[in-house]
């Protein structure tokens, strides 16, 4: 293989990592986003993502369907936003430890329901596969799921929503000051449930990719703080869900370097390269962040002493 | 701008025998307001004299006693602040109900009902714009209200309220958290509005100053009984001031002694700093403080005067220059200012001089607990002890508060001062720093700070003032200096300046009034000449 034929193959083997596992970090981005848009943070997403799926998995499973799965892990997802929205409901809660507490919860209850999901095989969602559309070669791999197709034009429905509709109004002076629009009579812990609840759906949604598709299995190990990360490309992608799409196939490209670089014989420190998605991150967080304009983006109800 | 009077749009208000009793105790006793069509009417009275219990009664967030309300001479009921807004009732608050995060045209938008499911923003700013220049006023639309200063935001509540349609419009101290320009913008555009008989203002304030220039009615308030009302113009301050606080001692003008100046005290060399933007916005400021003067700073704010407080008090780093205190290297530490006897009352206390989930106690004790007789061995302080002396002081100072426990956050601002200066001025004082003392504060406080300031001077501290109130600085200083883009641009012993001239340097003509033929229009560019 010539030099050239090698960076090719590395560009391609990012660009098919990119479209492979980014779903996820996309779905719960959004959700995240939703959600802190409202003016509260749900920490507890990498739960929802993580019983998303385990009901998606079990659904496909008993009823033979991927589709059902995928519906089905939007309630999964939906009841558990709906418990942390109206847990923060109440009077002197913390939205940061209900989040914590709904993670280890959604967490634990999904590996309690999902043990006899481990072994049988369920069925998996289908793929679109793109690899033929392009002249060269090493492009068999690349394969588009129905899921990341939704997923992108969600992003870019989401971002007109919330600047061109009544509700995206609402919704972010919900989340820009608490007084104001109880002064403008609107009902903000109502406001906040449902963006919480919509936020968790779509974190379920994403969960049911991991077990539906990619890598599509059921097992306990299967998320590995994907939901996390995702909460953190939300602060990265500055509350926008049009870079919230971006940040999720760059982080999708990253976590494929290192298998993309062994394929073409880089097979040292294949682990550090591994780790190249978490470093990427610090890097761009502190490349992007500046003492002065730090979080101007952000909406002013977050807080992390409420 | 003459009025058109005959599509007059306010409404004509009259409130009868209003009285208001919490749990036994009268609040508001048979108190009647007249307000014609078109007037702007205020309601004037000290801290606790009812006008707030009157106005909530008025738009519907109390339910008074007993007393009628008419509007344009009908008797109505209002129950609720929903009959309060169906009758063209709108408040505007000392402080902002907008939406920060949100442009103008969002904020407007916002506020109408019902807010259509989609929004084609381009189209809003444009008919919004249009209404706006009808209004014939000059508010930004288009950025976020974050970014306006105070006095636009308060002019954003009024167009507020217009764009929803209100003929009465109720005012709660709505100058109290602008600069004097500021204010007198946002008054002048309320007067232009009533005149234009668009609306019907009351607004309520303690300042003698906005009824002179804004006000065509006055109703006076103390201890919830109207104490007098009539013209504006038929009133003097005496006869208002004698209505408003009655019997009340306040203290007196504040006398001059007349004392040989001592040696330079504090010292400003050449201070370089930057804005938190990190743009420059000290430039080589010098200045000099005697003991036993007070040097007064003034200028338009932004001129850099709030980093200079800033870097004085420590909580700005400079990134050039000195500050000498007696000759010597100061740079504000807890140590320094106990050696030197530096204190401070910086603008906005409740921010810069105290902590606000602390008590009173506490707070006053700052710079006490750690010292005999508070703290015994430099470490063991002694919460009775601290008690005890901020009893005492707090007595002194006439702060008053639910409980000397009370954290300081729940008292008002005149008591949130009063406190800071018992904390820093009940020491031996040699250097004292100032600014805006006086800010959004009542009548009774501002004199007493005020003989308090000039005190300090009498007895030989050297005190530097800086205001945005130009008054303030003619009433106290016995030096002006002018700061202007971050360094002082003229400097004179106050018997030799005037107002205008002053006003003039304050507006950057760096040589000061200059007789030309157009003169005339440079006096009239000058922001704080009037």
């Amino acid at each position: 293989m010539t030099m050239s034929q090698q960076i090719a193959t590395v560009a391609m083997a990012l660009l098919a990592g990119a479209l492979k596992v980014s779903t996820p970090f996309l779905f719960v981005s959004l959700g995240e986003c939703l959600t802190e848009k409202s003016g509260r943070v749900n920490l507890g997403l990498e739960g929802t993502l993580i019983m998303g799926a385990m009901v998606g998995y079990a659904t496909a499973y008993e009823t033979g369907n991927p589709w059902l799965g995928v519906c089905a892990a939007a309630m999964a997802g939906m009841i558990l936003g709906a418990m942390h929205g109206l847990i923060c409901a109440l009077p002197r809660v913390n939205d940061i430890a209900v989040g914590i507490a709904l993670m280890q919860f959604g967490t634990a209850f999904a590996f309690f329901l999902g043990k006899p999901y481990i072994q049988p095989e369920a069925p998996h969602l289908p793929d679109i596969p793109i690899g033929a559309w392009f002249d060269v070669g090493g492009t068999g791999e690349l394969q588009l799921s129905p899921l990341l197709v939704c997923g992108s034009v969600l992003a870019f429905g989401m971002a007109w929503g919330l600047r061109q509709t009544r509700w995206g109004l609402i919704l972010r002076t919900v989340g820009e000051s608490t007084v104001g629009a109880r002064a403008l009579g609107f009902r903000v812990d109502l406001v906040r449930l449902l963006s919480t609840a919509a936020g968790g759906a779509l974190a379920g949604i994403g969960g049911s990719f991991l077990s539906l598709a990619y890598p599509g299995i059921w097992s306990e190990a299967l998320s590995s703080g994907q939901g996390l990360i995702a909460v953190a490309l939300v602060i990265f992608a500055r509350w926008n869900p049009i870079y919230c799409l971006f940040a999720s196939l760059l982080f999708g490209a990253a976590g494929a370097l290192g298998p993309a670089l062994q394929s073409v014989g880089v097979t040292e420190a294949y682990h550090l390269f591994n780790a190249v998605p978490y470093i990427l991150t610090l890097l761009i967080m502190i490349g992007s962040s500046s003492r002065v304009a730090a979080l101007r983006a952000a909406p002013a109800e977050l807080s992390i002493t409420r | 701008m003459s009025p058109p009077r005959k599509n007059v749009l306010g409404v004509r208000l009259d409130v009868t025998d209003m009285s208001k009793s919490f749990n036994g105790v009268t609040v508001l006793d048979s108190a009647s307001l007249a307000v014609g069509a078109g007037e702007l009417h205020v309601l004037l009275g000290e801290n606790g004299a009812g006008k707030s219990t009157l106005v909530k009664c008025i738009m519907g967030a109390l339910r008074p006693d007993g007393g009628q309300i008419s509007v344009d001479g009908i008797p109505v009921e209002i129950r609720s602040p929903k009959d309060a807004l169906r009758h063209g009732f709108g408040m505007v608050y000392q402080h902002f109900t907008l939406i920060p995060a949100l442009t103008g045209v969002q904020n407007l938008v916002l506020s109408r009902a019902p807010i259509p499911a989609f929004i084609d923003w381009e189209a809003e700013l444009k008919a919004l714009t249009r209404f706006v220049r009808e209004t014939g006023l000059d508010v930004p639309l288009d950025r976020p209200v974050s970014a306006l200063a105070a006095g636009e935001k308060q002019k954003l509540e009024i167009l507020k309220q217009l764009y929803l349609r209100r003929r009465l419009l109720i005012l709660d101290e709505p100058t109290s958290v602008l600069t004097p320009n500021e204010a007198d913008s946002v008054l002048g555009m309320i007067r232009a509005l009533t005149r234009a008989g668009r609306l019907t203002g009351l607004m309520i304030t303690h300042k003698f100053r906005e009824v002179e220039q804004f006000a065509d009615g006055v109703t006076v308030l103390r201890g919830g009984r109207v104490t007098g009302s009539g013209a504006a113009s038929r009133l003097s301050i005496t006869e208002l001031s004698k209505m408003m606080i009655g019997n009340t001692v306040i203290a007196g003008h504040p006398t001059r002694h007349s004392a040989a100046l001592g040696p330079v005290k504090l010292e400003f060399a050449g201070i370089c700093a930057n804005n938190d933007l990190g743009h420059s916005c000290l430039e080589g400021f010098n200045l000099k403080v005697r003991a036993g003067e007070i040097v007064g700073v003034a200028g338009i704010s932004g001129n850099g005067q709030r980093e200079l407080v800033e870097v004085a008090s420590g909580q700005r780093r400079p990134t050039d220059g000195a500050i000498l205190v007696s000759g010597k290297p100061y740079e504000a530490t807890r140590a320094q200012n106990d050696r030197f006897k530096v204190f401070s009352l910086p603008e906005e206390p409740s921010r810069n001089a105290v902590v606000p989930r602390m008590s009173v106690a506490e707070n006053i004790a700052l710079r006490t607990f750690d010292k005999p007789p508070t703290a015994s061995l430099r470490w063991w302080y002694s919460p009775k002890k601290m008690r005890e002396r901020a009893l005492c002081l707090a007595a002194r100072y006439s702060v008053v508060a639910p409980s000397i426990d009370t954290a300081i956050e729940k008292l008002s601002g005149g008591n949130i001062q009063r406190a800071v200066l018992a904390r820093e001025l009940s020491g031996d004082v040699e250097v004292l720093i100032v600014a805006n003392p006086c800010f959004g504060l009542d009548f009774v406080t501002v004199a007493d700070i005020r003989a308090k300031l000039m005190d300090q001077r009498n007895r030989g501290a050297a005190v530097l003032l800086i205001t945005e109130d130009l008054d303030e600085i003619m009433l106290l200083a016995d030096r002006v200096a002018v700061m202007f883009g971050g360094a002082i641009v003229h400097s004179a012993a106050v018997e030799k300046v005037d107002r205008l001239s002053i006003g003039l340097y304050m507006g950057g003509y760096e040589h000061g009034p200059v007789r030309t033929e157009n003169s005339q229009v440079s006096l009239n560019d000058a922001p704080a000449s009037t």
